[in-house]
């Protein structure tokens, strides 16, 4: 294929149809703010407490949506598979700190991967309710498994993993005098990086194949879908993603981590995001994400905002309240999640 | 020259399948007991029967969606005791179902392009980008759903998510996703079940057209006698799990089993 064909294939990929022009201004724009605008703008607080954690839940949302959402495969393993690529990354830089610290990432997840398949392979049997229980199997397991074994924490006294000090072209990425920019930005990357790739994917056979599964698996096994490959597939990318979750969430957000840190509420920390933003959506992995991780930290704030004198603890009680009561309202406008209200409303607008 | 011969491609008139002394037991109930008949290249059969007799049964066996106790499957020269439903695919059978079973979730077209799957083989890594071999399969393969889309009519309803669509036209999206499997032999299992008039016709209509165009084998099971006698080239008779009739529309019509059997309780109720 010619560059010129390859350039005009991927025109005709993002500018086909008006709508779809829209997108991409619309992901252009908020890409340049992202990449120039926000770390200049935001400050170390911004960065460190909201737009950090925000990345890392939003990879891992879009790990566990590509199996529940679109796979059909009902998961409760994300913190346990989480907890793979933490201690997995952890294991290969202190194993080898010459070892360039983003590959360690990406290597990281292939270990939550494998680990994933394993898991998977109860899926052809059980569905739904059922599989679910057995992925809590391996959250619970794994997590008792990081615990009990002091090689995986390096046989540290205190039990911690902690992010040692890593450079990547110059630039110091991970450990104590890390900036949150540069932080920030490698959470960036990284997420777009995977956001494109799985939004490709999904408009492949290997998608269609997922959704073929989901949606019917006996009719998916007479057009000649393989069931155990497709579904361990799903569980092998979904933990990749999750596993890479896992490692920023030690390396580029709380330096050093328990396995506490990966308990079962961050599993259904992320299967709430993607159920509020959207099952079976890229865009509302995201935005589960973001509403998750914001919401409760706008609410704190909204008191002195609003000039309004709490108890602190009683502040947090209301907050915990409104935060429900908003899950359950958007729930009820629209049990497709975020992402379609926002898909529907762009249909009534015509844009 | 035998199918087998020519790589399993029957030309017409030669065996497209075959089965023999088809057992088929669940628990203690035979559904099917002892089963035999042969399907032609390019003849449209259909296999009928009061309720119970087991024609769904059968249909479920030659696909490999039920595993037989007894008996042998031919299929294009190939013979074996058991299929299973990836096999079947692979080797060029397609099927509907009697209750539709579509992805529901997805649009008319990806159910279409999710029956062409087979036929696509882009790696992972392929997949991931924008563009490239792997958006060439996809565009190729696109091209040849849209034809089988706008050949059944369907290109409304392109990107309706087919769960929002009316009985009628799920029919015809399945139909439309198992032609897009381009296969040997086709099993309708009722593919005018639930319609209207109408929508009869109009679907009785895409049958003999597939045949003509496409040259496509096809097995139905059908109730409605006046479309088996329109449609059908042969036709199969079951009751209680055994066959007691197999021959051209006019034989079966005047077969004193049959007519004892089946056709007779319709005559009886006009007296």
């Amino acid at each position: 294929m010619t560059v010129l064909t390859y350039i005009t294939d991927l025109y005709n990929t993002f500018f086909a149809t008006r709508s779809r022009a829209i997108n991409t201004v619309f992901v252009t724009v908020i890409s340049l703010l992202a990449l120039f605008a926000v770390p200049t703008l935001a400050n170390e607080y911004w960065l460190q407490a909201i737009l950090i954690p925000f990345l890392i839940f939003a990879l891992a949302a879009l790990g566990l949506n590509l199996l529940t959402g679109f796979a059909g495969q009902l998961s409760l393993g994300t913190g346990g598979f989480m907890a793979v690529g933490a201690y997995s990354a952890f294991k290969m830089t202190t194993a080898w700190p010459e070892l360039d610290i983003i590959a360690v990432f990406l290597i990281s997840g292939f270990f939550a991967a494998g680990v994933g398949i394993l898991f998977g392979l109860p899926s052809l049997r059980i569905k739904g309710f059922y599989l679910a229980v057995a992925t809590l199997a391996a959250q619970f397991f794994l997590i008792w498994l990081f615990n009990r074994v002091p090689w995986f924490y390096n046989d540290n006294p205190s039990g911690t993993i902690t992010a040692p000090p890593r450079t990547f072209a110059g630039v110091m990425i991970t450990g104590p005098e890390a900036a949150a920019e540069v932080r920030y930005l490698v959470a960036l990357v990284l997420l777009a990086v995977f956001v494109f790739f799985s939004w490709n994917l999904m408009r492949s056979r290997f998608g269609r194949a997922w959704m073929a599964v989901r949606d019917m698996d006996v009719a998916a096994e007479i057009v000649g879908i393989p069931l155990l490959r497709t579904k361990l597939l799903a569980f092998g990318v979904s933990s990749y993603l999750c596993g890479v979750a896992g490692a920023l969430f030690v390396f580029l957000y709380l330096g050093s981590a328990e396995t506490i840190a990966f308990d079962v509420n961050i599993s259904f920390l992320v299967l709430f995001m993607i159920i509020v933003g959207g099952l079976g959506s890229i865009t509302g992995s995201i935005i589960g994400a973001a509403f998750i991780t914001i919401l409760p930290i706008f609410l704190t704030n909204l008191n002195p905002i609003l000039g309004i004198d709490l108890a602190v603890d009683l502040a947090k009680h209301i907050e915990v309240i409104i935060f429900g009561g908003l899950i359950i309202v958007i729930l009820i406008l629209e049990p497709h999640g975020m992402a379609r209200l926002i898909q529907v409303s762009r249909e009534r607008l015509r844009i | 020259m035998s199918a087998e011969a020519r790589g399993g491609h029957p030309t017409p008139g030669e065996p497209m399948l075959s089965v023999e002394g088809i057992v088929l037991r669940f628990g203690g109930v035979q559904a099917l007991a002892g089963v035999e008949f042969t399907i032609h290249a390019g003849e449209i059969c259909a296999i009928i029967g009061p309720n119970g007799a087991g024609k769904t049964s059968m249909l479920n066996v030659l696909n490999g969606a039920y595993q037989p106790s007894e008996g042998v499957i031919t299929f294009k020269g190939r013979s074996r005791r058991r299929m299973h439903p990836r096999t079947a695919a692979q080797e060029g059978m397609a099927r509907t179902f009697q209750n539709v079973a579509l992805f529901k979730g997805m649009s008319t077209l990806d159910n279409v392009m999710a029956g062409r799957n087979l036929k696509m083989h882009s790696n992972f890594v392929a997949c991931l980008l924008p563009a490239g071999p792997a958006r060439a399969e996809e565009a190729r393969h696109r091209a040849y759903a849209d034809e089988v889309i706008s050949f059944l009519e369907i290109e409304d309803i392109r990107n309706v998510p087919v769960g929002r669509l009316p009985y009628g036209l799920q029919k015809r999206v399945e139909l439309a996703r198992a032609l897009a499997a381009e296969p040997d032999l086709l099993l309708l299992d009722e593919p005018m079940a639930g319609m209207n008039r109408g929508e009869k016709a109009e679907m009785c209509r895409f049958i003999l057209e597939t045949k003509a165009r496409f040259g496509t084998t096809m097995a139905l099971i059908e109730h409605d006698m006046s479309v088996v006698m329109e449609l059908s080239d042969h036709i199969i008779v079951l009751d209680y799990g055994r066959k007691i009739a197999d021959g051209t529309p006019e034989e079966v019509r005047n077969d004193q089993t049959v007519i004892d059997a089946y056709l007779g309780v319709a005559t009886e109720d006009d007296d």
